[in-house]
């Protein structure tokens, strides 16, 4: 018992900038959970990659503007994202373009656009940190940041969940019954990128996408009901910050990766061992049943 | 009797190429009508233009006194994703949108209506299954069910009974014989004549151009559907300019 406390619980307890991070990731993953879930059942899971990147620019011009201020770069990536957002889904609804293609053109003159940006700063080390992220100097405002993030996003899906679920599992339907589907899948857009600029922080522009996708598709390992699956996720996201934070501090690991490879830990062993075809319950052979 | 739906002149089409060519005419208001003809004659296009998700190229069509929440609209290949993970009970629900909106409670006589709607297609018991683990029969009829709670008085079935078995398609006809019971208006794609001389007393055989309309007796008859069967199913690049009804 006293191995377990000193391994998983003391860190947090003694020092205060872990139980800072330990929060942070607790409000990212209550927000990341549902929103990550929606994102794999609208096979849109690539998106969420996308949109990690487009973010790029904005934080990084943030930074060339303000310097390392967390207002500027969340300000800046949130921006460029919901531009990035708007446009592929403008081209999306309105041409022949297919949601990915649309999304990869438009993410990629991003990506672009930023590394170009950040190349003219050189091999600036603070900008490094808003690449992958410092999750061990998550400060108060930035915690404030990452909860009111993670506020917004629950309240926001219990107003819009009716239609987005609609939107997402019949939009033909929806759009009969004159239901406006474009405007619920434009709020949840939005929903994506403030939860991507909400984990830049912590885990940086490329890594925070992990703690959204990496649980989610665990999650479909589990559970069957969408609200079960957005809480096994959020629960495994939880649970791959915590660990993943406790690796790092005692191995002295950086601790965006230790936790999005926890994350993928924790989808591999889903992906073993789920309740829900998982790959061991498949190759078990049961009795078939008589009706 | 009273028209609930008037085709005037209307063309729709898609890119400029009509796929209902200038056709005129009423549905009247409580009639159960048959969409006839061959593949690529427009029966679904029809259909959409009714609902309002196609637009008319040229003339105009009117639904008299509807809607939106008065017309029900199943397509033919609904855009559902079956793999989702959505109950049978949470999917016919869906058919009380136009009464609670994206925020309204669905509680207490709306349940019971679901509850009721479920057995009325037979599905009672199946409540809590999700609808990934459904035949495709059982699956349109969770589909009907859906279609009863929205309490349409305008009823657009497109092609409902394609590759769905004689006793699904039984029991889903007396649903539309229900409907036809409470003095709503049923238009239906179909390809089987057998369902449409039994079950509609009103058909229109369309080949793009309308071949006929009335009395389904008279619209089968051999030498219409000889007619609908000789149409040009091409969509034809070099086409000229359209001349018929510009003044």
């Amino acid at each position: 018992m006293t191995f377990l406390y000193t391994v998983l619980i003391a860190p947090f307890l003694e020092y205060d900038f872990m139980a800072r991070a330990l929060v942070g990731t607790l409000a990212l993953a209550m927000g990341c959970g549902p929103v990550g879930v929606l994102l794999v059942l609208r096979r849109m899971s690539l998106v969420g990659d996308a949109m990690s990147h487009a973010i790029l620019p904005g934080a990084a011009l943030g930074f060339i503007i303000a310097g390392l201020s967390l207002t500027a770069m969340s300000l800046g990536g949130f921006a460029v994202g919901l531009t990035v957002a708007l446009l592929a889904g403008v081209v999306t609804r309105t041409t022949e373009l297919r949601e990915d293609a649309s999304f990869a053109s438009f993410y990629l003159i991003s990506v672009a656009l930023g590394v170009l940006l950040v190349s003219t700063r050189g091999s600036n080390i603070d900008l490094l940190h808003v690449l992958f992220g410092t999750v061990l100097a998550v400060d108060d405002a930035a915690l404030i940041l990452v909860t009111g993030i993670a506020t917004i996003t629950l309240l926001t899906l219990a107003v819009i969940f009716r239609p987005l679920v609609m939107e997402c599992f019949d939009p033909g339907f929806l759009r009969a019954a004159g239901g406006n589907g474009g405007l619920y899948h434009l709020v949840f857009l939005i929903l994506v990128v403030l939860n991507l600029v909400g984990g830049f922080q912590a885990l940086g522009t490329l890594m925070a996408v992990g703690l959204m996708m990496l649980p989610a598709a665990a999650a479909r390992f589990w559970s069957r009901e969408l609200w079960s699956m957005a809480l096994s996720a959020s629960v495994i996201g939880f649970g791959s910050g915590w660990l993943g934070l406790v690796i790092s501090f005692h191995h002295d690991l950086p601790s965006g990766p230790s936790i999005i490879l926890t994350a993928g830990g924790f989808y591999g062993a889903s992906l073993l061992f789920g309740r829900r075809g998982g790959l061991f319950a498949r190759a078990i052979p049961r009795r078939h049943l008589t009706g | 009797m009273s028209a609930i739906v008037r085709f005037l002149n209307v063309t729709l089409g898609y890119d400029r190429h009509p796929a209902v060519h200038h056709l005129s005419g009423e549905v009247q208001t409580g009639s159960l009508t048959a969409v006839i003809g061959p593949n690529g004659a427009g029966k679904s296009t029809l259909l959409k233009g009714i609902a309002g998700l196609v637009h008319p190229l040229e003339g105009g069509m009117e639904t008299v006194g509807l809607a939106r929440k008065d017309i029900a609209y199943l397509p033919q290949q609904a855009e559902i994703d079956r793999s989702f993970p959505i109950s049978v009970f949470d999917t016919v629900q869906l058919g009380h949108w136009h009464k609670v909106g994206p925020f309204g409670a669905i509680q207490g006589r709306l349940v019971e209506e679901t509850l009721s709607a479920l057995a009325a297609v037979g599905l009672r018991g199946f409540e809590h299954r999700p609808i990934g683990s459904l035949s495709a029969g059982q699956f349109q009829r969770v589909l009907f069910a859906r279609l009863l709670l929205q309490d349409a008085r305008l009823v657009l079935l497109d092609e409902p009974f394609t590759a769905i078995d004689a006793r699904t398609t039984h029991d889903l006809l007396q649903v539309v014989e229900q409907w036809h019971g409470e003095h709503r208006t049923v238009i239906a794609v179909l390809h089987d004549f057998e369902h449409v001389r039994d079950h509609f007393s009103e058909t229109l055989l369309l080949a793009r151009q309308l071949v006929a309309w009335g009395p389904t007796a008279a619209v089968l008859a051999a030498e219409n559907l000889r007619r609908a069967r000789e149409m040009a199913e091409a969509w034809d690049e070099a086409a000229p300019l359209c001349a018929q009804g510009v003044a």
